[in-house]
């Protein structure tokens, strides 16, 4: 083939540095909008709490202490004396809440970039969740780190076989992934409440749909000894998304899964075999779902109930799309999340606020992400134009 | 004659009864005149101190290159920018527009290069789509269809309002838009690069259509880079290149030749120069292939093919004779029904995509949006979209970015791909770059067949000619070429043999040098070739 010959060095690196001083999309732009989403939900909610008869400073600084500062500290509340102890465990509770949110948030991300709309994380969760707690009690006498490790994969695999079927199906029959996963969802909720009252229930938990106890070499040790309590699933959260992040943009695979997302007929094309990466896209987001039900499992309940999941399938769509679907970005994502949830309890302790108002606020977030129209309009942010580059030819001479 | 009924339109609800629209004699365009119009972009003066002047009863071509600045100047004119300098008049009168409607209401009508039509409604539900003809709360269909009957019938247009827009072809897909902008009571109409989607038929038909909108004294002005059309129909010729009016022609004195030279700025080759061919062994052996299109019809019907190395094989016919399952069939984006393809003595029949890339088959494909680019990623990671995984764009799983790069800037200077930065998305590129990018691609990769399906659509004339020699430079490297075009001028100037197509099978192989233009012609209308010959 007539390769072009290679450009003069001398040439070619006046070129590159040309081309490197054109501004990208920055990250400014990508980080903006999510920003001002939360904060346009925030005052919305403010708004609602006053008509309610609410105060919605009181309600925030409520919310404040709860999730990153001192309880008291703001508030005055003077039962409770302000330690070093309390503060930190407040930032506890947020992170512990936001672990499974990452990861959860993950699994609808990565599907994201796949092109696929990952809905089933539910299901998954809970897939995944069965089968860690199936681990974790009834072996035993195993060695902490084998038994541990045993269990967490035992969670992704069962999250990762779940969320195939779906990918599967899409690729060799174009069943929606939508469809099924919702569908999976329901069947994994009924399989739940029939397993942990029949075979798998514990049977010293009365009338209490529960499983046993997951067996202590099985449950994941704390970040740092102490009444704190962090433990490790959040720094596997943070080192799962920056991985992902990795994967995305660094490997091959993740280049077949983008590319798969963003065209798929191109894909094809290119030589990328589409079904197969739309079943390996929903195999990892299901394989992460699991990952965060383990981690629910072995970091925090150490059993498993039918109320387990507090809503993760449905809040990590929300994480996901706050995040832009960016593995990094779902971290801080989770994090307000976790700090809202966290929050909200204290915050109805100090202002008798009801709790649901959070969720009020959450929705918000969702709407002004969801429509970002709206808030480029609120705040006249003007849209990186995203016009055809019309540059007029240049003499050859001045390159 | 003056008619104001279109500037009280309210911009609502339907057109003032009375008003323009059911006028039976044909009205006056306003003289447009543009004065002194600068627009500057970031980086760029995209029109500089550009003037130009429509008559009523004319059709004005604004002739260039992409990039010449033709639809800032146009979209300044239909009120989506607004000129940082300069006037615009109409009958001597300054305007100026803040949005398209306020276009419309000054009979200015806009026919896109991209249609904004909804497949599933009728012609006329699309024609009175935002401006609907009501009887009380209901729809007054009927009196839609008779106006679009009407015009149609008025301009030749031959459109059926009932028809439903799914079942259109993209030249009526066109006359639909027309009238939707005679409906809606333009007198200037704008057409943007209006014949780039159709086939030489279509395009013939259309300039007749432009000639008699024009007669009944509608002024058209007619954005284009090519060059038989703008001589075969215009009344008057502005040549814009960087920006600037680069001159002015008059139809009946310019050639081909000079009007290419005032766009490019140079001398250009209207005809390829090329060698005889020194053909080598069969790359590319079909056999009795037969395939299946979209709705199940065969439309591939038992071709037998071979091309050898160092020729350049052209596939003529009317577009829809079967030439993209061919090509997809080759490609292994679609499935044989029947026969062998051979690529290099390796049977691939019904091999998965990426053995045919392996197997050294390079593919420009003629539809760029669904198979030629990733318009989100990157112009550099669009350079690597089917050797990505190789070395030295990978090691192992690991993607080596500097080789990715290294290659991007090579590409990007050596096929002239306009971008300030191979690092933006692809589809930030304006759509003859993005051609030069695929074709780039293509013709960068190692192998020894290349599949090139309307490399040059869309192209300006300097593109054209740099992507020809490029065709000429690969077959006298050895390479086998199919070469599939709707340009008959394009087949018979680069072709060694010609091959051409008619309902799924071929009709006649004929000799490259000694073929014309009327032979082929014949062949491709579905005569035999004794026909052809006698």
């Amino acid at each position: 083939m007539p390769a072009p010959p290679p450009l003069p060095p001398a040439r070619r690196h006046a070129l590159i540095d040309r081309m490197r001083r054109v501004r990208l999309p920055g990250l400014g732009q990508s980080i903006l909008v999510p920003l001002l989403a939360v904060i346009t939900a925030l005052l919305v909610g403010a708004v609602i709490i006053l008509v309610s008869g609410g105060n919605p400073v009181r309600a925030y600084e409520g919310l404040y202490e709860g999730s990153i500062g001192c309880p008291g500290a703001l508030s005055g509340d003077a039962g409770i004396q302000v330690t070093r102890l309390v503060c930190a465990s407040s930032v506890t509770d947020t992170l512990i809440t936001a672990t499974p949110f990452v990861i959860a948030g993950l699994a609808v991300a990565f599907a994201f970039k796949g092109g696929l709309f990952n809905i089933g994380v539910e299901g998954q969760l809970l897939a995944g969740s069965l089968a860690t707690v199936l681990v974790g009690y009834k072996l035993d006498g195993l060695p902490a780190a084998l038994h541990i490790t045993l269990a967490l994969a035992a969670g992704i695999a069962a999250g990762a076989v779940y969320g195939a079927i779906p990918g599967l199906l899409k690729a060799y029959t174009g069943a929606h992934e939508v469809i099924v996963t919702i569908m999976l969802n329901y069947v994994a909720g009924t399989m739940t409440s029939y397993l942990l009252s029949g075979v798998m229930k514990d049977p010293r938990s009365g009338a209490v749909a529960r499983t046993p106890y997951i067996d202590t070499a099985a449950r994941l040790p704390d970040v740092w000894p102490g009444p704190e309590m962090l433990h490790l699933g959040a720094v596997f959260a943070v080192l799962t998304a920056i991985g992902l992040w990795w994967v995305l943009q660094r490997t091959t695979i993740g280049y077949e899964v983008r590319t798969v997302g963003a065209n798929p007929h191109a894909a094809r094309y290119a030589g990328m075999s589409v079904a197969r990466t739309v079943a390996l896209t929903m195999a990892v987001a299901g394989g992460l779902a699991g990952m965060a039900g383990a981690i629910e499992v072995t970091g925090v309940n150490y059993y498993h109930t039918p109320g387990f999941s507090v809503g993760y399938g449905f809040d990590s769509i929300a994480i996901a799309l706050l995040g832009r679907a960016h593995p990094v970005g779902v971290i801080p994502a989770a994090l307000l999340f976790g700090a809202l949830r966290g929050g909200s309890s204290r915050m109805q302790f100090l202002t008798q606020i009801p709790v649901d108002i959070i969720q009020v606020i959450q929705a918000l977030v969702l709407l002004f992400v969801a429509a970002p129209a709206i808030v480029r309009w609120l705040y006249r942010v003007r849209q990186r134009p995203h016009t055809v580059i019309e540059e007029r030819p240049e003499p050859a001479a001045s390159v | 004659m003056i008619c104001t009924a279109p500037a009280q339109y309210d911009g609502r609800n339907t057109l003032p009864d009375a008003g323009a629209h059911e006028r039976s004699e044909p009205m006056t365009a306003p003289t447009l005149e543009l004065r002194g119009i600068t627009k500057r972009f970031p980086g760029v003066v995209a029109n500089d101190a550009i003037d130009l002047r429509v008559e009523p009863g004319q059709v004005h071509a604004l002739l260039g290159e992409n990039g010449a600045g033709k639809s800032t100047l146009m979209n300044i004119l239909y009120g989506l920018y607004q000129p940082d300098d300069g006037q615009i008049l109409l009958d001597g009168e300054p305007v100026r527009f803040s949005g398209p409607r306020e276009a419309i209401a000054r009979r200015i009508g806009m026919v896109h290069q991209h249609f904004m039509l909804v497949p599933p409604l009728t012609v006329a539900e699309n024609v009175m789509l935002g401006h609907e003809q009501r009887r009380g709360p209901l729809l007054d269909r009927e009196r839609a269809e008779a106006e679009v009957r009407r015009l149609s019938e008025q301009y030749g247009l031959d459109v059926d309002p009932t028809a439903h827009v799914r079942d259109l072809s993209v030249g009526m897909q066109q006359r639909v838009e027309i009238i939707k902008a005679l409906y809606r009571g333009a007198d200037l109409l704008i057409l943007d690069e209006p014949t780039a989607v159709l086939t030489p038929q279509e395009a013939d038909e259309l300039l007749a259509i432009m000639r008699g909108l024009a007669a009944q004294g509608k002024a058209i002005i007619f954005i284009t880079h090519k060059l038989r059309e703008v001589l075969a129909v215009a009344d008057h010729i502005t040549v814009l290149r960087g920006g600037r009016v680069a001159g002015t022609a008059d139809p009946k004195t310019a050639t081909q030749a000079s009007l290419a030279a005032l766009m490019v700025g140079r001398p250009v080759l209207l005809h390829v120069e090329k060698g005889p061919g020194h053909p080598g062994e069969p790359v590319l052996e079909v056999y009795d292939l037969a395939v299946l299109g979209d709705r199940r019809q065969r439309a591939v019907d038992g071709v037998t093919l071979a091309i050898h190395a160092g020729e350049i094989l052209g596939l003529a016919g009317v577009e829809g004779n079967g030439q993209n399952e061919l090509v997809e069939a080759l490609t292994g984006l679609r499935h044989a029904e029947r026969g062998q393809i051979m690529v290099g003595g390796h049977d691939l029949t019904n091999a998965a995509p990426r053995r045919f890339v392996e197997r050294g088959v390079a593919h420009i494909p003629a539809d760029r949006h669904k198979y030629g680019l990733v318009l989100e990623q990157s112009i550099a990671d669009n350079f690597v979209l089917s050797t990505y995984y190789q070395p030295p764009f990978a090691r192992g799983l690991r993607r080596v970015f500097s080789a990715v790069w290294d290659n991007a800037v090579r590409l990007v200077q050596a096929f002239d791909v306009r971008t300030p930065s191979p690092a933006l998305p692809a589809g930030a590129l304006s759509g003859g770059n993005q051609q030069k990018a695929v074709v780039a691609r293509e013709m960068n990769r190692p192998a020894g067949l290349l599949i090139a399906a309307q490399p040059t659509r869309g192209l300006d004339i300097g593109s054209i000619e740099f992507i020809h020699k490029q065709l000429i430079a690969a077959r006298d490297q050895g390479m086998a070429v199919l070469l599939v075009s709707a340009e008959l001028d394009e087949i018979l100037s680069l072709s060694d043999r010609i091959a051409v197509i008619f309902k799924g099978r071929i009709a006649a192989v004929v000799d490259g040098p000694t073929a014309t233009a009327t032979e082929l012609g014949v062949l491709m209308a579905g005569a035999t070739p004794e026909k052809a010959a006698g």
